[in-house]
């Protein structure tokens, strides 16, 4: 049964991932165009475009809405731009389910796509003193798997977890890839292939960090009353139960990117839960379900590392627990709750705005039942689980 | 033989003190107690305060790991590779008790992950960024502390 605040998924497309060195423009609007034809329905019934800004791509990247609606044709349609780093796409998603939940708007297209550039992500160019995103590269020289690196090192001398461990998250997850047909990395690797290659950030090799890919995703959103007048004999849609772009609470006690140091614990104590765990935790109370009733989740593999705090941090299992769920095969295709079956970052690299609306594509083509080669038997809901960088919260439960 | 000059790294001017013990230079707000490291530009970080006046205060110079890592590949610039080829560094997130705060540095040359460990003690140092025309560029670092019978 359809909660109040439900919003329909109604079409979902992707460009496939790569590094093609083409205009960021071409992969949202080919995207754009495959979720129009999935929802069956004209690019003109659109009345809000939603778009996630890139910020490497220059000033057509900082109004991607408008960017992605001139290069569809002007309909007069409404628009609005996001920027929250990795979250952007469900930042953009949250002001088409708030619009359409307002009555403002019926027929929401959610979009976004990166062209990036080779190796680590680095801040733009010039002297910037008073930009902690310039500060941390200048005066540590902490880039972004630094950041990876000292979470997974914390995971090894606080729970014992292992090389070994983060590599079978790099396998695991390259295996789901390989009948996934956007992904960019479809190969099979071996544990050994993984601590073979060059150590990047110690623990973490290069085979454990994501790439920086191009590549775009869309979503057409709709209200329940549109999908129900639309959808005719096709069956009741994937729904949006739950959007969480939640901040942090003061005290931030997990240092995290871009800052250089943590906010103080002495006068207010920390909060029960950390930030990234109160990320899916306002997901779920807004959906009304809990981790025990999810069929599969997608999460922000930065690094293998990362995705098994998230498995702690999305409520899969207790804190510390996360290598034996992953042992135990739980995590995987046929396991008790798959997680990345899509193959996550791991077999996508990064495109920044388009990431987490290709997370809301994999739970959508899963909860439908046409993830061809990686399908999650009998699935019927979902979570999306992501971070951006300067504190933007970012999840999505999506149910049939 | 010219003098060289040795002053902050850019954006780093009065983030420390060398004097008379290596510091870390912070903010206490008036108002409610709490510290701040970046200094804070907009007033006091809890939002239940709304304080506007800090003390500088000197953060504790020793504190325990919180995590480590070596940067074996060379960060892009505004790093500035301080040789000719980049050497390996550690870089340590240590938290400093009495503040309630952890602190991201650069760990000072010739210690890597190995010879760290979650927990373990540190001490703060000031050390050299990088060097260019006669100028030495400072910047905060973390050491471990020396244990008993071994030389730091």
């Amino acid at each position: 049964m359809a909660g109040q605040h439900d919003v329909a998924v109604l079409g979902v497309g992707m460009h496939p991932w790569g590094k093609w060195g083409r205009n960021f423009v071409e992969y949202g609007v080919a995207a754009a165009q495959d979720a129009l034809r999935d929802a069956g329905i004209a690019w003109s019934d659109v009345d809000f475009v939603s778009g996630a800004d890139t910020m490497r791509n220059g000033y057509p990247g900082y109004v991607s809405g408008a960017t992605f609606a001139q290069a569809l044709g002007w309909t007069g349609a409404r628009v609005a731009s996001s920027y929250a780093a990795c979250a952007s796409g469900v930042t953009a998603l949250e002001a088409a389910r708030t619009r359409i939940l307002a009555g403002l708007a019926d027929v929401a297209l959610v979009v976004g796509a990166d062209t990036t550039p080779k190796g680590f992500l680095a801040p733009n160019a010039g002297d910037r003193p008073t930009d902690p995103d310039w500060l941390r590269f200048r005066l540590v020289g902490a880039t972004n798997p630094t950041y990876f690196a000292l979470a997974a090192r914390r995971r090894m001398d606080l729970y014992g977890a292992t090389s070994e461990d983060f590599a079978k998250v790099k396998v695991k997850n390259a295996k789901n890839g390989l009948a996934n047909p956007n992904a960019r990395f479809q190969k099979e690797v071996s544990v050994d292939d993984v601590l073979a290659s060059p150590m990047v950030a110690d623990p973490l090799h290069l085979l454990e960090i994501c790439a920086t890919s191009d590549g775009g995703a869309a979503v057409i959103l709709t209200s329940m009353d549109f999908a129900r007048r639309h959808a005719g004999s096709a069956g009741p849609p994937v729904r949006v139960a739950g959007v969480s772009t939640v901040t942090p609470t003061y005290p931030n006690t997990i240092i995290d990117l871009p800052d250089m140091a943590t906010d103080s614990t002495a006068v207010v104590a920390r909060d029960e839960r950390t930030f990234k765990q109160s990320i899916a935790h306002a997901a779920y109370e807004e959906a009304g379900i809990g981790p025990d009733d999810l069929s599969l989740a997608e999460v922000y593999d930065l690094s293998t590392a990362l995705e098994l705090d998230w498995y702690e941090d999305i409520g899969l299992c207790k804190q510390g627990e996360a290598e034996r769920l992953l042992n135990d095969g739980d995590t995987q295709l046929g396991g008790r709750i798959p997680v990345n079956p899509s193959g996550g970052l791991a077999c996508f690299g990064e495109a920044v705005p388009a990431q987490a609306i290709a997370q809301i594509c994999e739970v959508t083509w899963q909860l439908r039942g046409q993830a061809t080669g990686r399908q999650v038997e009998g699935a019927t809901s979902g979570i999306t689980a992501n971070q951006g960088l300067f504190g933007h919260g970012s999840s999505v439960i999506l149910v049939k | 033989m010219t003098t060289r000059t040795q002053a902050p790294a850019l954006g780093a001017e009065g983030w420390f003190t060398a004097d008379p013990e290596p510091a870390l230079l912070g903010q206490q707000c008036s108002t409610c107690g709490t510290f701040v490291f970046p200094k804070a530009n907009y007033g006091c970080p809890n939002p239940a305060c709304g304080g506007t006046e800090f003390d500088e205060v000197r953060l504790s110079r020793f504190g325990t790991v919180w995590s480590y890592t070596d940067a074996c590949y060379q960060p892009p610039a505004p790093y500035v590779t301080p040789a000719d080829e980049h050497v390996p560094f550690c870089i340590a997130a240590v938290e400093l008790a009495d503040e309630g705060l952890v602190i991201m540095g650069q760990v000072v040359a010739g210690v890597t992950v190995a010879d760290l460990k979650v927990g373990q003690r540190m001490e703060l140092v000031i050390d050299v960024l990088f060097r260019d025309d006669g100028t030495d560029h400072l910047v905060w670092k973390w050491k471990p502390v020396a244990t008993e019978g071994e030389v730091a």
